[in-house]
């Protein structure tokens, strides 16, 4: 007490440093416990890309491209997952939604991967290729695709040595479309109507 | 007197409900041509198990369910398959469906149908079976299959047989109440003792007299409650008519069964009494049809895959006052694109209103935010707000403003003053954000399986890479232990060990015995394989063999081996000199001097920089591709089969890779 009141600047001095040392340490510790593995951001665009496997972005995969536009790339690369996957991408990293640069494909219906079995050679090729092993099959022996695993890629198309690979667009079902906003184009008052009408 | 709940909202639309009850059920009778649509049920569509041309009775099985979620079709009278094929069914889509399509024959013969005799002492899961089997689903109109709604994983407190019918113009219900209330009554019962509850209530609205008159004398003296409440829309969705007659509210995204209720319609009820009284399949039902454009409205007991024109042909339709044909109610119901279309299980009424009577809806002006929508809510939601949601395509606000808990009542709709059609924005919504769930589900899935392959192809290179490794290490190894010369398992070392050994040997035995011995042992032995040699040869000779020359050129070899060993003995003995030791010498300096070039050229590889280790690499792996190509070259000249060449070409492709790996790996280590 009474060495507070003689050394006033060097029990502030204690004071700071202990308070440092003790915040230091909290802070060393947090760094270590909560550490987070990899890049959560990556992991969240991740989650937003469409898992096609595809390559069309230019990258070995979704996850390669998720991590590219954690580093800064453009967001406008992923075809298959087309103008909703952008406006999403646009929503999480809070930039400016661009339209689907057309150098890396087109945003086409989604599709599956068939095989036409009678022509299948047995290569193996197409399952070498496949991303997400949707292609069942063995040396010498007809190859198949697992419909439900295939994520129409297409990646197995181009490896084929026979073309016996069909990319077969699948069946949408119908469900209830938006109404048209009507109220932006009708006139309500009667003056604002054609001439032709309000005669 | 039960106490009677309210719900939030609701609307009092014009009933228009008397214009159909003027007259009883009359029967639709047998139309020349069903059209039975295989998917008329919540969840996977029947499969077809009948032949085109094939001859049907009435009660026969001619779709089977698939999976759980399913029930079978029967066909609704005798006849034979005319076609399986898609035609125009009813459905807002306008699209066509799967139909199984039966010309009738008019006898109406049927297979013999056997009842339950006593349900009472029946156990409940083979009546369940046997609603399933008869094909019965909720016929109030959402068409879920009554066997799955049947087996709760809850015990059941309250059994509610829905009799109230809040839509306008439908009374398919009401005459059901009026005219067959003994059925209902007996199906309740049924029903009971298959989910066990401690209460059975039917729910009535007050604006049905002779109903309620009907199904209260029915009752009396069973342990049915008539619970009748004020007419309010939507008072019979499922979830209000809960909470009308006990209270409870539904949870968000929850069953009734979790609050220990199960819900049945009326219509549901009579088929389940058919099904397991008569064994009577549920192949028809009585569907309403009425509006301004039918003379004679009224209630039909119609075979499913009646087409509707024929029903409405019954009813004195006329097309030109119909502006639209609508298959359920105004509020609920939706426009069916063709007459043709047939009545299915769900079809509760057919409305043919004139443009007078259902007016064309002016077009939608901008939400003005009064509030209206949110008063009339039977869900308790926010319509404004979805409204505005849906239109900027917002799924995570929908969902968090509870969207699924929409019951798609239309009340919102048709308070509105600005005429928006605030429904088909949810439903649109609600498919939407179905269909990215689905997506995302799938997506998910695809990441899953990427990320494991990706692990596997990982996993399967570091194994290789160890393996690779661990060959390069030992082999390095050895040529250390060799070039020093303390390898012993070493196979150059261990022959150079058994070459030197056996000259020892030799040089030992040389020095033990006499030159002339070791001469006439040559003589002897060379004798010996001449011998042999001229034996084959005769041997081949008589065969005919194609070895005969070369064995013919060992045996003159031989024999002039034989010469000269003769002759060095003899010199030997002549002047006993050391010269015939020339003749054993030259054999021993080869392998002598293949043993010093392997050695050399081990000592030269363990010296070798990687450089030099590529770059004779690269020669070798070019001197396989020439070979590589030459083959393939050939194969292609010799018109091989394309599979061979293809295999060919694939390993050239895989050379020609290796090259420039190993050019590559050249230049990285020039570079260092």
């Amino acid at each position: 007490m009474e060495f507070i009141t003689n050394q006033p600047l060097l029990a502030a001095l204690i004071a700071l440093v202990s308070l440092g040392t003790l915040f230091g340490a909290l802070l060393g510790f947090a760094a270590v416990y909560y550490r987070t593995d990899g890049n959560p951001i990556a992991d969240q665009i991740n989650e937003i890309l469409p898992q096609t496997q595809c390559g069309q972005c230019g990258y070995p995969g979704c996850r390669p491209y998720a991590e590219a536009i954690a580093e800064g790339d453009v967001i406008n690369k992923c075809p298959p997952g087309g103008e909703a996957t952008i406006q999403a991408l646009a929503d999480l990293l809070d930039v400016e939604a661009i339209p689907l640069d057309e150098e890396h494909g087109e945003e086409k219906v989604p599709s599956v991967a068939i095989i036409r079995e009678a022509e299948c050679i047995g290569c193996t090729k197409c399952i070498q290729a496949c991303p997400v092993d949707a292609i069942l099959g063995a040396a010498k022996q007809m190859h198949t695709v697992i419909a439900s695993e295939c994520t129409g890629c297409d990646l197995c198309v181009e490896p084929c040595p026979v073309d016996c690979i069909d990319m077969v667009p699948v069946p949408q079902a119908w469900h209830w479309a938006l109404p048209n906003p009507v109220s932006r184009q009708t006139e309500i008052i009667a003056s604002d109507k054609p001439r032709e009408a309000a005669a | 007197m039960r106490k009677i709940f309210g719900f939030h909202g609701g609307i009092h639309p014009p009933e228009n409900k008397h214009q159909s009850l003027e007259h009883p059920i009359r029967d639709a009778g047998i139309p020349a041509e069903l059209i039975i649509p295989v998917s008329q049920h919540v969840g996977a569509p029947a499969a077809p198990c009948v032949e085109i041309g094939q001859a049907v009775l009435g009660g026969d099985v001619i779709a089977e369910a698939i999976g759980v979620v399913s029930v079978p079709l029967h066909a609704p009278t005798s006849g034979s398959i005319a076609a399986i094929e898609r035609r125009p069914v009813a459905h807002p889509s306008g699209s066509e469906a799967l139909c199984i399509v039966i010309d009738t024959d008019g006898e109406d013969r049927w297979r013999s149908l056997e009842g339950v005799e006593d349900y009472r002492t029946a156990d409940p899961a083979q009546l369940l079976e046997r609603i399933r089997e008869c094909g019965i689903a909720g016929m109030g109109g959402a068409g879920f299959p009554s066997a799955i709604k049947l087996a709760p994983r809850n015990p059941i407190e309250t059994l509610i047989i829905n009799g109230t019918e809040c839509e306008p113009y439908i009374t398919a219900d009401d005459i059901l109440l009026q005219e067959r209330a003994q059925r209902i009554v007996e199906g309740a019962q049924i029903i009971a003792h298959i989910v066990q509850p401690q209460e059975i209530l039917i729910g009535v609205e007050d604006n049905k007299p002779e109903g309620i008159e009907a199904i209260t004398a029915a009752a009396a003296g069973t342990d049915l409650q008539v619970v009748t409440f004020p007419t309010k829309y939507p008072s019979g969705g499922e979830k209000q008519l809960i909470e009308i007659l006990t209270g409870k509210q539904v949870p968000s995204g929850g069953l009734p069964a979790d609050l220990g209720i199960v819900c049945q319609n009326v219509g549901t009820a009579v088929a389940v009494r058919d099904a397991i009284l008569d064994g009577r399949p549920l192949i028809s039902r009585v569907t309403t049809v009425t509006g301004d454009a039918v003379s004679k409205p009224g209630n039909f007991d119609v075979l499913l895959g009646t087409p509707m024109a024929h029903l409405l042909h019954l009813a004195g339709y006329d097309e030109r006052k119909n502006r639209r044909l609508i298959m359920g109610g105004p509020m609920m119901g939706f426009s069916v694109p063709t007459p043709l279309a047939p009545v299915v299980k769900t079809t509760n009424c057919l409305l043919a209103p004139t443009e007078s009577e259902l007016p064309t809806p002016p077009p939608a002006q901008a939400c003005i935010r009064c509030g209206m929508c949110a008063e009339a809510c039977p869900a308790s939601l926010l319509p404004q707000q979805l409204f505005w949601f849906a239109q900027g395509k917002e799924s995570e606000k929908l969902e968090a403003h509870n969207l699924f808990d929409c019951i798609e009542c239309g009340a919102c709709s048709w308070v509105c003053p600005s005429h928006i059609p605030l429904v088909q924005y949810y439903r649109a919504s609600k498919a939407d954000i179905q269909q990215q769930r689905k997506d995302q589900a799938k997506s998910d899935y695809s990441r899953e399986r990427f990320e494991a392959r990706q692990a596997r192809l990982e996993r399967e290179e570091a194994e290789k890479d160890a393996k690779r490794a661990a060959r390069k290490k030992a082999a390095e190894e050895r040529a250390k232990a060799a070039a020093t010369g303390e390898g012993e398992e070493d196979p150059i070392q261990a022959a150079i060990a058994r070459a030197q050994a056996k000259k020892a040997a030799q040089t030992n035995e040389g020095s033990g015995e006499s030159e002339l011995e070791k001469l006439e042992r040559a003589v002897v032995t060379t004798q010996k394989r001449l011998d042999t040699a001229q034996q084959k040869l005769s041997a081949a000779e008589a065969e005919g063999s194609d070895l005969v020359d070369a064995l013919r050129t060992g045996v003159e070899k031989t024999q002039s081996k034989l010469d000269k060993a003769k002759a060095a003995l003899a010199e030997h003995q002549a002047n006993h000199s050391e010269a015939p030791a020339a003749a054993e010498e030259p054999p021993v300096d080869a392998a002598q001097a293949a043993i010093q070039k392997a050695m050399q050229a081990r000592e030269a590889d363990a010296q070798k920089s990687p450089q030099e280790k590529a770059r004779d690499q690269l020669g070798k792996l070019e001197q396989r591709l020439a070979k590589a190509q030459q083959r393939l070259a050939d194969g292609r000249a010799a018109g091989e089969e394309d599979k061979i060449i293809d295999a060919l070409s694939a390993s050239v492709d895989k050379l020609r890779e290796k090259i420039s790996e190993t050019r590559a790996q050249l230049a990285e280590t020039e570079s260092a």
